[in-house]
């Protein structure tokens, strides 16, 4: 058995997470903060007068820097894992928008439509 | 290294003597795959809260409204502590991807350290709303809103345990493949508890001082 043990030895083949690297951490560092500052700025500035348009700017923030920390954080491409970290991404995307708009727009078109007096 | 590892000798049918060495023969990242398939179930269950919250946001029964309970300032500085322990937990990366057992150990226990303050900052905030009687069965907005960012302080609350956890492993064996693996798997956790609160600040947060 003990010719086996260099087994032990050369084992771990690479199991390793995604590489790191400091540009890519302060990058997305950089990107996240001024993604976060410019929203906060916005609404407590008061800086637009229509609200729609703060709502549809500030979304527009959110999205952005949610896609940033995909990318410079969580190490999210086309090849990790063979694809599949991105394929559960993009099924769990799908089932979020559905979740989440329709929720909205059935809850509103029931106010709208059945609330009495409204 | 190669303490994790045990050798098993075992004689099949034919007489030939087999030798399984555990935690060989897996799929390359299996472990971290698995992990982001629990992350986007997760994210599932933030997805009804969220969509909860949304359709819940203005059944204010005559209560407090959000612009006039919520301090953004005080959303601004816990989200800055949130920003700085993903940047922090990068650097543990950074550290452990050279091998350096201390340098990660520091930067884990700083993020750990930001994660506390946020959870303090949070604390504060729900007792202070509770104390303003804005608690979560004041109304449906105020149900939904504990329900999400409670949800969310959670979630920071088990990153905190398991990073104390993680910190007395590699403490105990060092930077060995199965804590290597829990650190990555950690840093998903943490960096995905950040694109949530990303999601809380704006639709939460943001869009409810305005109204």
């Amino acid at each position: 058995m003990s010719d086996h043990h260099s087994h032990n030895d050369h084992d771990h083949h690479e199991e390793e997470g995604p590489h790191a690297s400091f540009s890519g951490y302060m990058i997305g560092f950089l990107a996240s903060v001024f993604l976060t500052a410019i929203p906060f700025w916005l609404v407590m500035g008061d800086v637009f007068t229509s609200q729609n348009v703060t709502v549809m700017v500030i979304l527009a923030f959110a999205v952005v820097q949610i896609v940033v920390h995909m990318v410079y954080f969580l190490h999210m491409n086309f090849h990790s894992e063979g694809g599949w970290n991105m394929l559960a991404l993009i099924f769990t995307a799908v089932l979020l928008f559905i979740t989440l708009f329709g929720s909205l727009w059935v809850m509103y078109h029931m106010n709208a439509n059945m609330m009495p007096g409204m | 290294m190669s303490t994790t590892v045990s050798t098993t000798v075992s004689t099949n049918e034919t007489g030939k003597r087999e030798f399984l060495v555990t935690g060989e023969h897996h799929v390359a990242n299996g472990t971290l795959l698995g992990f982001w398939l629990y992350l986007m179930s997760d994210c599932l269950i933030f997805a009804a809260l969220f969509a909860t919250y949304g359709v819940l946001s203005s059944a204010y029964a005559g209560g407090p409204t959000g612009a006039e309970l919520f301090d953004l300032p005080l959303v601004a500085l816990n989200t800055t502590f949130l920003l700085l322990s993903s940047i922090t937990y990068g650097f543990a990366m950074l550290q452990m991807q050279q091998k350096k057992v201390k340098g990660t150990m520091t930067w884990l226990m700083i993020t750990g350290f930001l994660g506390l303050c946020f959870l303090a900052v949070e604390l504060y905030e729900f007792q202070h709303m509770i104390h303003l009687g804005a608690g979560p069965q004041r109304s449906a907005f105020l149900s939904a809103f504990f329900a999400l960012v409670g949800t969310h302080g959670l979630h920071v609350t088990f990153g905190c345990i398991w990073l104390v956890t993680l910190l007395v492993q590699i403490n105990k064996h060092g930077l060995n493949t199965a804590n290597r693996r829990r650190v990555y798997c950690l840093s998903m956790f943490w960096h995905f508890l950040d694109v949530v609160w990303i999601g809380v600040f704006t639709f939460v947060y943001l869009m409810g001082s305005m109204s």
